[in-house]
């Protein structure tokens, strides 16, 4: 009798462990960021684009308004393809949008600028890419959208589509 | 002349004095990065890498040793930021303790079992 409930219990044993490692094969083994974050947005102090003058966090998101930050670079070919949606979302009043310039040439990414148009209301110079790292991006393009609480309220990891267009849309309503 | 010497071996002195503490630091810099995941090359640490993301995170813990945080503090921020995927030792929390418990318990376990069985045969 006590050798059956010994099999028994073995037997469970193994079954949970086939079981756990079976589920296991499901999962993607590669890293997926999380996409839904509700975070404050970092304080720090930045170079900008235009006036190279230091500029703090608290007067670039003063405004009682949905902020979309976008982290790209000249040499991003992705952010090439993103730019037009980025133009379409900046003719919305409700919203902001930073361009965070991510380890970039000045001169070049000043010409992307001039060459596919400024959707940005400011652009901040992030030339060692710590700047990204405080926002929690993995690089470029990376767009994150804060809501008047300044809290940072979904990421978008690569380039945007006109479906991310329409979430953004959507959410500041 | 004899100021000279006295000169020269202060200035050997506190060159010395400051790579020792160059050096510490490094090291100390190189264990937080090698138990930090790459999350852009993965499988690689961020010591290992040289890709953009592992090059500002090299910069930020620089940054944050500079500051004096504690190697906790470096990891907590760097939570704070990415989640508990971007360390490699993982904290001990209600997600994790199974993993760290487990093996412990099969080991008492199985301890456990050779005992008794010892006990018996004697």
């Amino acid at each position: 009798m006590k050798n059956k409930y010994k099999s028994i219990i073995l037997f469970l044993f193994f079954i949970f462990c086939f079981v756990v490692l079976y589920k296991g094969l499901d999962n993607p083994n590669i890293y997926s960021p999380n996409i839904k974050v509700e975070k404050k947005i970092p304080l720090f102090t930045a170079k900008d684009f235009n006036s190279n003058n230091y500029i703090n966090s608290d007067i670039i998101f003063e405004e009682n308004k949905y902020y979309i930050v976008n982290i790209w670079a000249s040499w991003c070919v992705p952010c090439i393809k993103e730019h037009p949606l980025l133009m379409e979302l900046s003719t919305n009043q409700s919203i902001k949008i930073i361009g965070l310039n991510y380890r970039d040439n000045l001169n070049n990414a000043k010409k992307f600028i001039n060459e596919f148009g400024n959707p940005y209301t400011q652009i901040l110079i992030d030339s060692d890419g710590t700047l990204a790292v405080e926002f929690g991006a993995y690089g470029v393009p990376e767009t994150l959208i804060i809501d008047k609480h300044k809290k940072i309220i979904k990421k978008f990891v690569g380039p945007i589509n006109g479906e991310i267009v329409q979430e953004i849309k959507s959410i500041i309503k | 002349m004899k100021i000279l010497k006295i000169l020269l071996i202060t200035f050997l002195f506190f060159g010395t004095t400051q790579l020792k503490s160059n050096e510490k630091n490094n090291e100390f810099k190189n264990k937080i990065l090698k138990n930090i995941r790459c999350l852009i090359c993965q499988g690689q640490s961020v010591y290992d890498s040289e890709s953009d993301f592992a090059s500002s995170i090299k910069l930020i813990v620089g940054k944050k040793i500079k500051e004096e945080l504690s190697e906790e503090q470096i990891y907590e921020f760097l939570r704070e930021k990415y989640g508990n995927w971007i360390i490699y030792d993982p904290k001990l929390n209600k997600n994790t303790y199974i993993l760290w418990l487990l093996p412990l318990l099969l080991f008492l376990l199985g301890g456990a079992i050779m005992v008794k069985k010892l006990k018996f045969k004697n």
